[in-house]
């Protein structure tokens, strides 16, 4: 248990990327079955524990202690599961010779029963340690929010066994926690495992973006194109009377989307574009699609108003022919007869984009027919479905950023090599009358910048201080002083957590405008008339 | 007599009026007795000092050897007559040459502990219990949620991290007195025996805990002089936690950022102040320390002081023991 303990402690503090996988794979190598594949389901949010409920944790610790010397605690700390880890007494002659293993602990919770789930819990707390105690607390709790998103830890079971991350998510659905055969096949002790369950996700196929000069050496006729449309890229898998819709990253999403699966009465491999609206009147936009997203139950009332369909780019498996070998072509042609037999209020076909030369498309793309459309996508005709983003068979072509000018409001220090600079920046552009003007943060951006940007941004935050608190500095910014951003951006989303009423997507800062005098950064009207068009 | 006549909070800090002087005055006093050497418990300017040889050299050390009027050493357990008032040391186990004073007239007994600990530190004497009728407690991690865990399981895991990622280099914060020594002297204890680089902060006193026969190992100066970037790479490099956020850290390969203290038991105290590795290393006495210390000196009355004070009165209330928050101004109360 302490193994698992000390990981969940490191992974919550480390922020980069690759010190979190070390961790991972660390772990995976250095701890035997069934504790680390019980692990990796804790973190992938594949364990369930059903009779022992966090409500009555609170209950259990103040029969052990003064209620108000926990309330005193609770108040400090902040955080239930993290108080009652530290606080739980502990009776020197209760704590067993040994403590509990990962397995052990999943093993009595998963047994208990509801009525004696409380003693079960209380049985495990005193026979931990501190840490032990927080990462059971955890596991009842679900959610461990450590910052690892199955996909990350998917990417640890890759390096951890050498393979590519393709063949764990197609793995993945048909395997349950411990994972033992996973393991063992990583390891390289016994063969990989063969999937024999239904559905399954099929790894997609990723594109590059159309880098500088990329074109010129392109023949536009070995080229298809279509519009890349904004929403979410999903797999749609029907067999055997399972339906399953997957997200880009392998995520079964079906439950969210009842509505298109529903409409899956077939028995194929779709990829495509989910977007909300009627495919045979309008498409939705990014706002309208917004609100089906993370959401755990959806109304009938909501599918109503906006009904999710499916905008089909290929077809990967028809009945039990795997297609994904033929060339896009082939594909297609099978895919634009296959569709004809659907629900045509739920899947339509991605159309494509007609065009003779490289300027020809690059007009069409500076002027897409709907705001929901952020690029086209350019598809090799011969290019077969390989899972990955190989270089060469299929690009994106990106329409251009939203540009804002705004200006500098505050920077926090950041992490890892970047821990000595202040690097993570929130700016904001003008609001209110003439004469009132008033910074109102619109984002949060942490990159766009080079090493010796960085560096000189650094030192006008240190130089231009006027509060700190923690790690953040507030910085001055008023309309006779101020660091103008070039901030570069995707979208914008309506927001009612902000502020300012806006979200934006993918900020990033794409020029430092220290010519720019402060009060001639935009103002929040620029920013609102960009919601309107969407 | 009442114990209040003996002692009592003034503005510049605890005062024994039969004796006419102040404990840990942290303004300019006629006299002074000084249970540690941390800046916020020892300032300069007062007219005299009494203190441990080491609490002297230390002020010595970071004020200048005028920084008192005069001074005098206090030898551990040796009473000493203050116009009629006996006064004592005894180790305190906070760091080298920390101090508890013993207050004693007319048959009423004050100890004065300072700040202190109990568990087992190879750079200073450890606290010895003194049987009193009044114990004034520090509670700096005076809630039951701070629970000091081994220190060498936390040496343990920094060096496991370490090990685990030799390309970068390890930077632990740790306050200059005591704190910097304690953790270089752990690292040794667990068999390390690479150079420890030190900020430049650390030297003078780093130098005197060696003197005084606390063997810390080789220690280095962790400037760009002593090396390119790449040979601080899997290297520990110990400083004042400040200077982590500073630009002084840039000379290090991808850092990853120690901070040894009690305060890194709260997640959110680690998270906050952008730390990944947290070593829960205290000076000070955690939860349990405190509570049995008390019920150890066996003090009819406990007084306390900076920290969290309305848990540890509460404890008292429940166990039977009178206990009041003695209201003290000018100590930092974050101090670890």
């Amino acid at each position: 248990m302490n193994r698992f303990a000390e990981l969940l402690d490191r992974l919550v503090l480390t922020p980069s990327r690759n010190g979190k996988l070390t961790l991972l794979t660390d772990y995976f190598r250095s701890v035997e079955d069934p504790d680390r594949g019980l692990a990796l389901a804790a973190i992938t949010g594949d364990l369930r524990i059903a009779a022992v409920k966090p409500a009555m944790l609170r209950t259990l610790v103040t029969e052990r202690m003064d209620p108000v010397l926990f309330g005193y605690s609770y108040d400090y700390v902040g955080d239930l599961a993290e108080t009652v880890s530290l606080v739980w007494p502990q009776t020197p002659g209760r704590i067993a010779n040994r403590e509990p293993t990962l397995g052990e602990v999943v093993a009595r919770l998963q047994a208990a029963s509801r009525s004696d789930g409380p003693k079960v819990l209380a049985g495990l707390l005193d026979s931990a340690g501190i840490s032990a105690r927080f990462a059971i607390i955890k596991l009842v709790t679900g959610g461990l929010r450590i910052g690892v998103s199955a996909r990350l830890a998917k990417q640890a079971l890759a390096d951890f066994g050498k393979v590519e991350v393709a063949e764990i998510e197609e793995l993945w659905h048909g395997l349950s926690p411990p994972y033992t055969a996973l393991f063992a096949w990583l390891e390289g002790k016994a063969e990989k495992p063969r999937n024999t369950a239904m559905a399954l996700f099929r790894p997609v196929m990723l594109s590059n973006p159309v880098g500088d000069g990329d074109l010129e050496k392109l023949d536009p006729m070995d080229y298809a194109a279509e519009w890349k449309w904004d929403g979410i890229r999903v797999q749609a898998v029907a067999e055997g009377g399972i339906r399953r819709l997957y997200s880009r990253t392998g995520d079964d999403v079906s439950g969210a989307f009842p509505d298109l699966a529903e409409a899956m009465d077939f028995s194929a491999t779709l990829d495509g574009e989910l977007l909300v609206g009627d495919p045979r009147e309008a498409t939705g936009t990014f706002s309208d699609l917004q609100q089906r997203l993370n959401r755990k139950t959806v109304t009938p009332k909501m599918q109503q108003r906006y009904p999710a369909f499916m905008r089909c780019y290929d077809l990967l498996q028809l009945g039990d022919e795997d297609l994904r070998a033929l060339p896009f072509r082939e594909r297609r042609r099978r895919l634009e007869s296959f569709i004809k037999t659907l629900d045509p209020s739920r899947f339509d076909l991605s159309p494509f984009v007609e065009f003779t030369d490289w300027q020809m498309l690059e007009d069409l793309r500076r002027a897409p027919p709907h705001p929901i459309i952020e690029g086209v996508m350019l598809k090799r005709w011969d290019s077969p479905y390989v899972a990955g983003r190989p270089k060469g068979p299929w690009f994106k072509w990106k329409r251009d950023p939203h540009i804002v000018d705004a200006v500098l409001m505050y920077a926090q220090r950041g992490h890892g090599k970047r821990s000595s600079f202040y690097s993570d920046y929130t700016f904001g552009v003008w609001s209110g009358a003439e004469g009132a003007e008033e910074l109102v943060p619109v984002g949060k951006a942490y990159f766009g910048f080079t090493d010796e940007e960085l560096k000189q941004i650094d030192k006008y935050v240190r130089d231009n201080t006027v509060e700190r608190f923690g790690p953040v500095r507030s910085v001055r910014a008023d309309r006779d002083n101020g660091l103008v951003l070039e901030v570069a951006f995707e979208g914008l989303n309506r927001s009612t957590r902000h502020k300012s009423g806006v979200a934006m997507r993918f900020p990033r800062i794409s020029r430092l405008r220290w010519d720019k005098p402060a009060n001639e950064a935009d103002r929040i009207e620029t920013l609102q008339a960009l919601l309107q068009e969407s | 007599m009442r114990a209040s006549d003996l002692l009592h909070p003034r503005p510049e800090g605890l005062y024994c009026p039969p004796g006419d002087f102040f404990i840990d005055p942290v303004r300019p006093v006629n006299r002074a007795l000084i249970t540690h050497g941390h800046s916020d418990h020892a300032r300069s300017g007062h007219g005299s000092v009494l203190a441990t040889r080491q609490t002297l050299d230390i002020m010595g050390l970071r004020y200048g050897e005028d920084f008192a009027g005069t001074t005098q050493a206090a030898r551990l357990g040796e009473a000493i007559a203050l116009n009629g008032v006996s006064v004592s040391f005894h180790p305190a186990g906070h760091v080298l040459g920390s101090a508890q004073i013993s207050v004693e007239h007319q048959g009423m007994r004050i100890v004065a502990s300072g700040d202190y600990k109990r568990r087992r530190d190879a750079t200073c004497a450890p606290f010895e219990p003194i049987a009193c009728d009044v114990f004034i407690t520090e509670a700096t991690f005076g809630l039951p949620v701070f629970r000091h865990p081994p220190d060498m399981e936390e040496i343990a895991r920094l060096l496991k991290s370490a090990a685990q990622f030799p390309e970068r280099s390890h930077l632990v914060g740790a306050y200059a007195l005591g704190k910097a020594q304690r953790v270089m002297r752990l690292l040794r204890d667990a068999g390390y025996d690479r150079p420890l680089y030190i900020h430049g902060a650390l030297a003078k006193l780093s130098a005197y805990y060696q003197s005084q026969g606390i063997d810390l190992g080789a220690l280095e100066p962790a400037t760009v002089e002593s090396g390119g970037r790449q040979d601080f790479a899997g290297a520990i490099v110990v400083g004042p936690p400040s200077a982590f956020a500073d630009r002084w850290a840039r000379r290090f390969p991808d850092p990853i950022s120690c901070f040894a203290s009690g305060w890194m038991r709260i997640r959110q105290r680690a998270k906050q102040g952008g730390v990944e590795l947290p070593l829960i290393i205290s000076d000070h006495a955690d939860w349990d320390e405190l509570t049995a210390t008390i019920k150890e000196t066996g003090a009819g009355e406990i007084w306390v002081t900076h920290g969290r004070e309305e848990a540890l009165v509460r404890w008292c209330e429940l166990e039977g023991i009178s206990a009041r928050p003695l209201h003290l101004v000018g100590y930092e109360d974050e101090g670890d």
